[in-house]
């Protein structure tokens, strides 16, 4: 059964992001308005119908995946990157240098992370593309996030640096420079893994956070939390559930990427 | 035993008389929490709401008729050019806890509003010319308020300035409004009690408002007040998004309703501000007419108004609204949508179109920035559909959307920015947007607080504001306004784009309703409204 989610689990990511990169090919842009067919009913010509400026909401779809489900995981493979260096050093090290990173862990885990997003989007040079604004919003994602997967990263380094093999490694003469590559890389990779997809969902709902806001990203891209705030109209759904799309995404992309890790991780 | 039972009966009938009965109760909600209660310090909305339905004041607009009516003074007149203004008082009027109202108070309010420490919005509206304004107490129910220049606000200004007591047992709690404060929970709700004192009688001598209370729930999200609206747990809406609007007025029996273009616009500018941390050949662009102009032409209107106001708004022909019946030019027409137009405009003024892209006589690309604050869908709309429009004439535009307190520093005071886009929102004077049209002005949008107009129709506009300010003569002042607003027109330094409409809806228990374009528009009747049990 759970090998069966798992395989459902991932074959509709891959559906997603075949979708998503083949849709770069085809004619049309998620920004062209269509303004003889607005608010249009799904149809052949536009299969998700067209929103009230008439822009193809499938064209927009595909856009918004692209977008949050590329730099999503850069976001957080840059966030785990830092949380390997900090936290396994802090780990590692232990004493003074421990306390000092996770110091600076606690700054920035109390760091109000959107008014930073708001404000460094305040300070952008006004001229910015709307592709490089969005590629900065999720740096700093990505730099603001490390410190919480950090703390669980020293955790595990400092108990590896503890444990008996460890101990017995250094007895019989092996340097620290040696254990730390043969032995404490290894052993956090499961670790960095699961902190990894941990942030992935994160990401992509926290740029959703700021596109309700409407601080996400602007014409002429789109993302998912730019088209989900559409649904703020709470009853608007009930007339027209093909504007659901966005979010049902939203919800099927985390969870498909949390089953596929589910059974990674059962099956290491 | 006696005299305590006759103390409680009594203490019971005035509760019942002022609270009136629990079913006549107005809900309605609040867009923020109000940021004072006191009259005189009103800025936002929500404290004027407040202060519309519990402040006195002499005079009246009408927000039907826009025409100025008698309220606590019963009649007036101008003298001395325009330099003094004498009220005759109503008589035998009493504040909400009884103490009488006279000359006195209005003195008093006059005195705290031009009072630089009290920090008055509107005591600026009562500086004129150099000198302070004086008032003389003639009687009781007769005062004369003598201003240090002639005044072209008179009686209008005093709409706006509610009277608080001198010398009332209640202190500034006392209001001669047709309902009183009761009860405030931050974040919550405000309750307003009817004002047992409060002076007027209906036509057949009952005494008003006929409502018992009004609860304003603060509520900042649209969609919930929609959600409690349909509920039945508010009577009313006084300023609906047009989607909103469509949604409900199918089911709403007609109590929907568009009551037309009101006083505001949404415009964008240029940066001309010779300050702006922008490029040389970019300040040109923005310094020209004919960009400015190819650019207005180069904008669908029409299709901002069907697309983006859901039909619910209308074209822009410049910055006063057609609602403002007493002010508009209506020779000046919207400026036709002409992608055509635009680009011989801009070619006769040295661009080319090369590729689809415009560029300038020294061949940079023409790219503009467009800001605006976020959390507004109708503003963003419009900003993805001029990209789009502006982008058939070769020109590229960049949407950035900003925090509203970014927008404000930008344009205030750093100046970096290349163009805005913001509303409006205009009083029917013109004599209160001195502050926006004067070249010195602080607010004056595509270049603040010039030290001398930088172009030679800024003069212009500078001579024809300050003749209109200076005069009572209303048709001279109109004449003045007019040749403004025909400048505007030509030079374009505001794109104006729509004036949405006024869009409100009632619930069924609400009689004698009479939407108005003005705020607050559905309150404006509040002493005549009722509520059905």
């Amino acid at each position: 059964m759970n090998r069966w989610i798992r395989r459902t689990a991932l074959v509709l990511l891959a559906l997603l992001a075949i979708a998503a990169v083949v849709s770069l090919w085809l004619p049309g842009s998620a920004a062209v308005q269509y303004r003889d067919a607005i608010d249009a009913v799904p149809s052949a010509r536009f299969p998700l119908g067209t929103d009230e400026l008439g822009r193809d909401r499938l064209a927009q779809l595909l856009c918004g995946i692209r977008i949050s489900f590329l730099l999503a995981p850069a976001a957080a493979l840059f966030s785990t990157l830092i949380a390997a260096l900090i936290g396994g050093t802090a780990g590692w090290c232990g004493g003074r240098i421990e306390w000092l990173f996770m110091v600076v862990a606690d700054v920035f885990v109390s760091l109000p992370w959107l008014f930073l997003l708001i404000t460094v989007r305040a300070i952008l040079p006004l001229d910015v593309s709307a592709a490089v604004s969005i590629v900065v919003t999720f740096l700093l994602l990505g730099i603001l996030g490390w410190a919480a997967p950090a703390r669980v990263v020293r955790a595990r380094a400092r108990a590896i640096r503890q444990s008996e093999y460890v101990l017995y490694a250094r007895a019989c003469g092996a340097g620290r420079a040696r254990l730390f590559v043969r032995q404490l890389i290894p052993d956090l990779r499961s670790i960095l893994a699961a902190q990894f997809w941990i942030c992935l969902p994160v990401y992509v709902i926290s740029e959703a956070n700021l596109g309700l806001l409407g601080l996400g990203v602007t014409d002429p891209l789109v993302s998912l939390g730019g088209m989900v705030r559409a649904l703020q109209s709470q009853t608007a759904f009930f007339a027209r559930p093909w504007i659901l799309a966005p979010a049902a995404v939203l919800v099927l992309a985390p969870a498909c990427l949390h089953f596929a890790r589910l059974g990674e991780d059962r099956a290491s | 035993m006696i005299q305590r039972s006759a103390i409680c009966a009594a203490s019971l009938l005035l509760l019942a008389f002022t609270s009136g009965p629990p079913d006549t109760e107005l809900r309605l909600c609040l867009r923020s929490e109000p940021r004072t209660f006191d009259p005189l310090l009103v800025e936002d909305e929500s404290s004027e709401t407040i202060r519309y339905l519990t402040s006195g004041v002499l005079v009246r607009l009408n927000r039907a008729t826009q025409q100025v009516e008698p309220e606590l003074a019963t009649s007036w007149k101008i003298l001395d050019g325009g330099r003094r203004i004498d009220f005759q008082l109503r008589p035998g009027v009493r504040f909400s806890d009884g103490s009488p109202f006279t000359a006195v108070d209005v003195a008093y309010t006059i005195r705290r509003v031009i009072d630089p420490n009290v920090h008055a919005s509107i005591g600026d509206g009562f500086r004129t010319g150099d000198g302070s304004v004086r008032t003389v107490v003639r009687s009781p129910e007769s005062i004369s308020v003598i201003f240090p220049a002639p005044f072209a606000l008179l009686p209008t200004i005093f709409d706006q300035l509610a009277i608080v007591p001198a010398n009332a047992p209640a202190g500034e709690k006392a209001v001669l409004g047709p309902f009183m404060v009761a009860d405030y929970k931050a974040g919550n709700y405000v309750l307003l009690r009817r004002n047992p004192n409060y002076w007027r009688r209906d036509e057949a001598g009952h005494p008003l408002p006929y409502i018992g209370s009004v609860r304003l729930l603060i509520q900042q999200n649209r969609d919930l007040e929609l959600m409690r609206f349909r509920r039945g747990e508010i009577d009313m809406i006084s300023k609906l998004d047009p989607e909103l609007f469509d949604r409900i007025a199918p089911e709403s029996h007609g109590r929907a309703r568009d009551a037309g273009p009101g006083l505001d616009s949404v415009v964008f500018w240029f940066n001309q501000s010779q300050a702006a941390p922008i490029p040389e050949w970019k300040k040109r662009w923005y310094t020209s007419a004919a960009f400015r102009r190819a650019v207005s032409m180069g904008i669908n209107r029409a299709d901002l108004c069907r697309l983006v106001w859901r039909g619910h708004a209308v074209p822009a022909a410049g910055p006063v609204s057609p609602a403002n019946r007493a002010w508009v030019n209506g020779a000046i027409k919207p400026d036709a949508y002409s992608p055509a137009a635009a680009t011989a405009s801009l070619e006769r003024d040295g661009f080319h179109l090369k590729g689809g892209t415009l560029y300038d006589r020294d061949g940079h690309a023409v790219e503009i920035s467009l800001i605006s604050n976020a959390g507004n869908p109708l503003h963003e709309r419009a900003m993805a559909m001029i990209r789009q429009d502006l982008a058939k004439i070769g020109i590229r535009v960049t949407i950035v959307v900003l925090d509203f307190p970014s927008v404000i520093e930008r344009i205030t005071r750093t100046f970096d920015y290349e163009a805005c886009l913001l509303p409006m929102l205009p009083e029917l004077d013109p004599q209160t947007q001195q502050n926006m049209w004067l070249s010195a002005g602080e607010n004056h949008p595509w270049n603040p607080a010039e030290k001398s107009p930088a172009t030679a129709w800024e003069a212009e506009v500078d001579r024809l504001m300050r003749a209109q300010a200076a005069d009572t003569n209303q048709q001279k002042r109109k004449a003045a306004f007019d040749r403004v607003q025909q400048i505007l027109a030509e030079q374009q330094p505001m794109i104006c784009l729509v004036h949405p409409d006024v869009l409100l809806v009632t619930g069924p228990r609400v009689r004698n309703a009479a939407p108005a374009i003005i705020r607050p528009q559905l309150l404006w009747n509040a002493d005549r409204l009722q509520v059905a049990p």
